[in-house]
């Protein structure tokens, strides 16, 4: 037997560190300390990331976004006091969890689009204005907020969109009917598309 | 770019749990961590970014587990006389409760550098660092603690820890 890390180990080191981790989430947050929380919940669409500032839901990701990479921009971007902590996101993981069930139409969430700026940031406000089962086209977006000249612009926003499901950039297709490109793949927005279609 | 700090708590929470535990014994430790892992997300935006993450955490976790011994230390004791080491010993479910023992029993210094090169696996510099005094002292101080170790349990060698 050699001297080593493995001699101050315990069998229950997986549990005690799992409840050490949630009782730091807890405390960080009453410390004001948890810039940027987060977790992952399942959906019918893959593996979703939900993260949420004290200010309100700042990121949704799709698994194809790689969730390591979308916690590292945040961490450079946002804070890198980053963790782990599903509390403050349980309201996020229950209305989508209605959305998917077909039981919800209008997500009732703070929302902050500090990840976005601009003329994308201002095209992302106004994309809730397009209910529920319903599409527009990228030009009559760019009509929308005031330039109509921005139709390209308008599809980076939609593209860049931190907050997809949310910020409902999928009812926004393309002036010749295509479905056109999303953040999730195309298959996932014509998925949600055929489920608010149906509900 | 720094990591998110979650990055941090996977990558170095069961290490600082060990230090903790040889420092303080099963119990404390557990305080310790949660104390050591609040500073730690209290100053890490400024943590240098290319800073040594777990020589840092184990600084905290050092400060921390002497605030608790400290404190530990004011409590009046129940027998009159002050005890030498940790009295909260052992890891439930583990079968090396004799190490615990021995580990308990073991003067501060030597327990702490115990605890940094073989469970942080810190060189000798940065042990001197945290602890003050020499990279040797350091190193002599390792190696009487593990000198004692085996005295007092006869299965702890030396091979295959860090250099």
């Amino acid at each position: 037997m050699t001297m080593s890390a493995n001699h101050f180990a315990s069998p229950d080191d997986a549990d005690t560190l799992s409840r050490l981790r949630d009782r730091l989430g807890l405390a960080a947050e009453a410390e004001g300390l948890l810039d940027v929380a987060y977790t992952t919940v399942d959906s019918p669409v893959g593996t979703l990331l939900l993260a949420a500032t004290p200010r309100g839901l700042v990121r949704v990701a799709y698994d194809v976004e790689d969730h390591d990479r979308v916690l590292d921009t945040m961490s450079h971007r946002l804070s890198p006091r980053v963790l782990r902590a599903p509390r403050r996101l349980d309201a996020a993981a229950r209305e989508l969890d209605e959305y998917f069930g077909g039981r919800r139409r209008v997500f009732d969430l703070p929302l902050d689009l500090s990840l976005s700026a601009g003329f994308r940031q201002l095209v992302q406000r106004h994309l809730p204005e397009i209910g529920y089962g319903q599409t527009t086209t990228y030009g009559q977006v760019a009509k929308l907020v005031g330039n109509p000249k921005a139709v390209r612009a308008v599809g980076t926003a939609c593209a860049t969109n931190p907050l997809p499901v949310v910020v409902p950039c999928h009812r926004v297709l393309r002036s010749d009917g295509a479905v056109g490109r999303y953040v999730g793949g195309t298959d996932v927005k014509q998925a949600l598309l055929r489920l608010e279609a149906a509900a | 770019m720094k990591p998110p700090f979650e990055k941090v708590v996977e990558r170095s929470g069961g290490v600082v749990l060990r230090v903790c535990r040889v420092i303080l014994g099963a119990h404390d430790a557990e305080d310790a961590w949660s104390e050591t892992f609040l500073a730690a997300m209290r100053a890490y935006p400024e943590l240098p970014d290319d800073a040594n993450a777990e020589a840092w955490l184990v600084t905290i976790a050092r400060r921390k587990a002497i605030d608790v011994l400290r404190a530990r230390k004011r409590q009046p004791a129940p027998v009159g006389e002050l005890p030498e080491a940790p009295s909260t010993l052992g890891v439930p479910g583990t079968a090396d409760g004799d190490l615990w023992q021995a580990v308990a029993a073991l003067p501060d210094k030597q327990r702490q550098a115990v605890a940094y090169h073989y469970v942080a696996g810190l060189a000798y510099a940065e042990i001197a660092s945290i602890l003050g005094g020499t990279t040797d002292a350091a190193r002599r101080a390792a190696a009487d603690g593990v000198k004692n170790l085996r005295k007092n349990y006869p299965d702890a060698a030396t091979e295959g820890a860090p250099s």
